[in-house]
């Protein structure tokens, strides 16, 4: 199976204090980056789709990933090259050039040369929050979806049933490939993905893999392409745009209270709650 | 000049940093107070390349420099001294030792299962009677046919005792001068005649095991030699020149490790109505101690890559150990007293970080032995 994995660098959301707006955008100089954790966990199932968990260093598929965004953020193709992807393709373009609708038609393009059979992507980013571009491509593609993905069972290569999580439990549909699927945390838990490449009796560690010191060598050999965004989609005018940006309140500091009836006196008056 | 890491040592580093945070530091002070080597992790630092991170690919390695080895032991040390030290001695000196001086056939034999956590190594140099004198050794090796046998004891060997092979050093010609008549011996575990004492109790790394061996006519084939007769002590001399760079960088974790637990608890903990980091007193005591691991970590990358470079760094690597161990002692001490009472207790690991960095003032030479290594560099090898 080949598949690809969007994924994109955000900033590190324990750094959230040192997050300062400026004119009408978010000053990004200065903060720490982290792989977006949702794209860590589309990564981690397309390994676990592309191999036989007991013996994860020879790849039976291939997975390729790709970001969009400045030279800076090929450290982030090359991390997940370190845990096992096969190639990498960065996008040249900046965060506020893109916004959801024109990174699906750019990915769109990119399906059509790349040709995989899965697109995983995270369900969303964790600093934009948008959560569209898996949706957006799969409708684009024509191809099924299934979003927020707790668990990928592979048949045959050919189809996914994918448990989705929604409100109140999960919903179980199968999918025919080519598809797009987006995946939530759970996935990464020991028993997300099952295929028929691994042996039911192995058990992956919960979460994402660590990168081997071996595959952080052989990282630095892997492809890793670059391309130009007008190469993928010419019209590059975006649906989104942005008016303002706020930080939100600081919280007030607290108030101790004395007794359950002052309490209870606070809860109605001052919070509202009652 | 460029203070950047390389993109593949900030991978490294990351890597290893999330590997210590959820397979190492949930545990690291229960096998502190169990006292106990946790063998049970041996197969993930295999699976990870911990176990043969300079050990070339053809030999089932990481096939990574110098800089690597101390980035592991340094992002191992910010949780668990002992593991670092187990990593760093397993790595520097044990397969250290085949892979600088042994032959094809010992590197083909040991490096694999060393690497893959089979065979733990352990390196055998101190004896009951030297230590900083470490030329003064008793142990004897003769000439037995075609072959050798060798006498002695040796002391505080790490992974003496859950390790799958020592590397040991051995008198081998009484008659010349004390450095010049000593040679390295590969011995296995199970040999007739090699014991290995039960882990010695100690103040800190206590779940990194040391013991005691003894070699009571041990007989061992010429095969078992390491490098060349009587040249060994040589040998063991550049063993611990790279070995110091790997303590410098344990220092360092277990002194960065600390100053974060500072920080954080700092700035929580509220007397006379605010934070105590609002104290300049305290300020003044993180400022020093970042300050000075981070002058340590600056030494301690220069000798990592004048060995990475192919250069001379002995004197560089005793100067990185020398202050990293001090530095790091004085900024874990600073890190207690924030912790006020609470760092007393073992609630806290700033403690453990305490009594597990005073070895590295001890270890692979003494605070005081770097002091005669950067003399002697200065006033007789100019
Ligand atoms: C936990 C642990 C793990 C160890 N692991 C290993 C191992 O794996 N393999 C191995 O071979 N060894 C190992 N060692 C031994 C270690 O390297 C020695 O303990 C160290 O070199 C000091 O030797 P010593 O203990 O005999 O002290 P001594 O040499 O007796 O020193 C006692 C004191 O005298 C000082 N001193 C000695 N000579 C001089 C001098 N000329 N001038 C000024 N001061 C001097 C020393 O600095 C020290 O303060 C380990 C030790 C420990 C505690």
């Amino acid at each position: 199976m080949k598949i690809l994995v969007p994924l994109k660098r955000v900033s590190d959301p324990d750094n959230a204090n040192k997050i300062k707006v400026g004119a009408g955008k978010v000053e990004t100089t200065g903060l720490e980056w982290k792989p977006n954790p949702f794209d860590e966990y589309a990564v981690e199932t397309a390994l676990r789709l592309t191999e036989n968990g007991t013996n994860a260093k020879a790849r039976l598929g291939e997975v390729t990933v790709v970001t969009f965004g400045p030279k800076e953020t090929e450290t982030t193709l090359r991390a997940a090259l370190a845990t096992g992807a096969d190639k990498a393709i960065r996008v040249d373009t900046t965060d506020d050039a893109i916004d959801g609708d024109l990174l699906a038609r750019a990915l769109k393009a990119l399906v059509e040369r790349e040709k995989p059979d899965l697109v995983l992507l995270g369900k969303q980013q964790v600093d934009g929050d948008a959560n569209q571009v898996a949706q957006l491509l799969a409708e684009y593609l024509g191809w099924p979806q299934a979003t927020f993905a707790g668990q990928i069972t592979s048949e045959a290569d050919k189809a996914l049933l994918v448990s989705r999580e929604v409100d109140g439990g999960s919903i179980k549909l199968r999918v025919t490939l080519p598809a797009v699927v987006s995946v939530d945390l759970r996935i990464v838990n020991a028993v997300g993905v099952t295929s028929m490449h691994t042996p039911p009796t192995h058990k992956y560690s919960d979460g994402v893999r660590f990168a081997a010191l071996m595959a952080i060598m052989a990282a630095k050999k892997k492809s890793l392409t670059e391309v130009k965004l007008t190469d993928l989609s010419p019209d590059t005018a975006l649906k989104i745009k942005y008016t303002g940006f706020d930080l939100p309140p600081a919280r007030k500091a607290g108030v101790k209270i004395k007794t359950v009836a002052e309490l209870v006196q606070k809860l109605k008056t001052e919070a509202k709650v009652l | 000049m460029d203070f950047t890491h390389a993109e593949h040592h900030e991978l490294l580093r990351k890597s290893v940093r999330d590997f210590a945070r959820v397979e190492v530091a949930p545990h690291a002070r229960k096998w502190d107070e169990e006292e106990r080597f946790p063998k049970e992790l041996v197969p993930k630092l295999a699976a990870l390349g911990l176990l043969g991170i300079r050990i070339p690919e053809e030999y089932g390695g990481s096939g990574m420099d110098t800089t690597s080895y101390a980035i592991c032991v340094e992002e191992i040390a910010k949780v668990d001294g002992s593991l670092a030290l187990t990593v760093a001695s397993h790595n520097g000196l044990g397969t250290g030792h085949i892979l600088g001086f042994g032959s094809e056939a010992q590197k083909k034999k040991y490096l694999p299962k060393a690497a893959r956590g089979e065979w733990l190594a352990a390196w055998a140099l101190t004896e009951p009677g030297s230590g900083s004198d470490a030329a003064g050794l008793r142990t004897t090796a003769r000439r037995d046919g075609d072959g050798w046998v060798i006498d002695g004891t040796k002391m505080f060997i790490t992974q003496g005792s859950v390790g799958g092979f020592c590397v040991v050093l051995a008198r081998t010609n009484p008659a010349v001068a004390k450095q010049r008549g000593i040679t390295a011996f590969v011995v296995e575990h199970g040999t007739k005649g090699f014991s290995a004492s039960k882990h010695l109790e100690k103040l800190g790394c206590r779940s990194s095991d040391t013991c005691e061996l003894t070699f009571d006519e041990v007989r061992v084939g010429d095969e078992q030699r390491v490098g060349d007769i009587d040249c060994g002590f040589t040998d063991t001399m550049k063993i611990l020149d790279r070995g110091r760079i790997s303590i410098a960088a344990m220092a360092l974790g277990l002194g960065y490790g600390a100053l974060d637990m500072a920080v954080t608890y700092a700035k929580d903990r509220k007397q006379f109505g605010k934070a105590i980091a609002e104290f300049q007193a305290i300020q003044w005591m993180l400022a020093d101690s970042k300050t000075e691991l981070d002058a340590a970590s600056l030494l301690t990358y220069r000798a990592a890559w004048l060995a990475d470079e192919g250069r001379r760094y002995g004197q560089e690597a005793s100067m990185a150990k020398l202050f990293a161990s001090e530095a790091s002692s004085r900024a874990i001490n600073r890190a207690l007293q924030i912790h006020g009472g609470y760092g007393y207790t073992r609630e806290f690991a700033v403690e453990r970080h305490l009594r597990d960095a005073k070895i590295c003032e001890i270890g692979e030479g003494t605070s005081e032995v770097q002091r005669m290594v950067i003399a002697k560099g200065m006033l007789h090898d100019a």
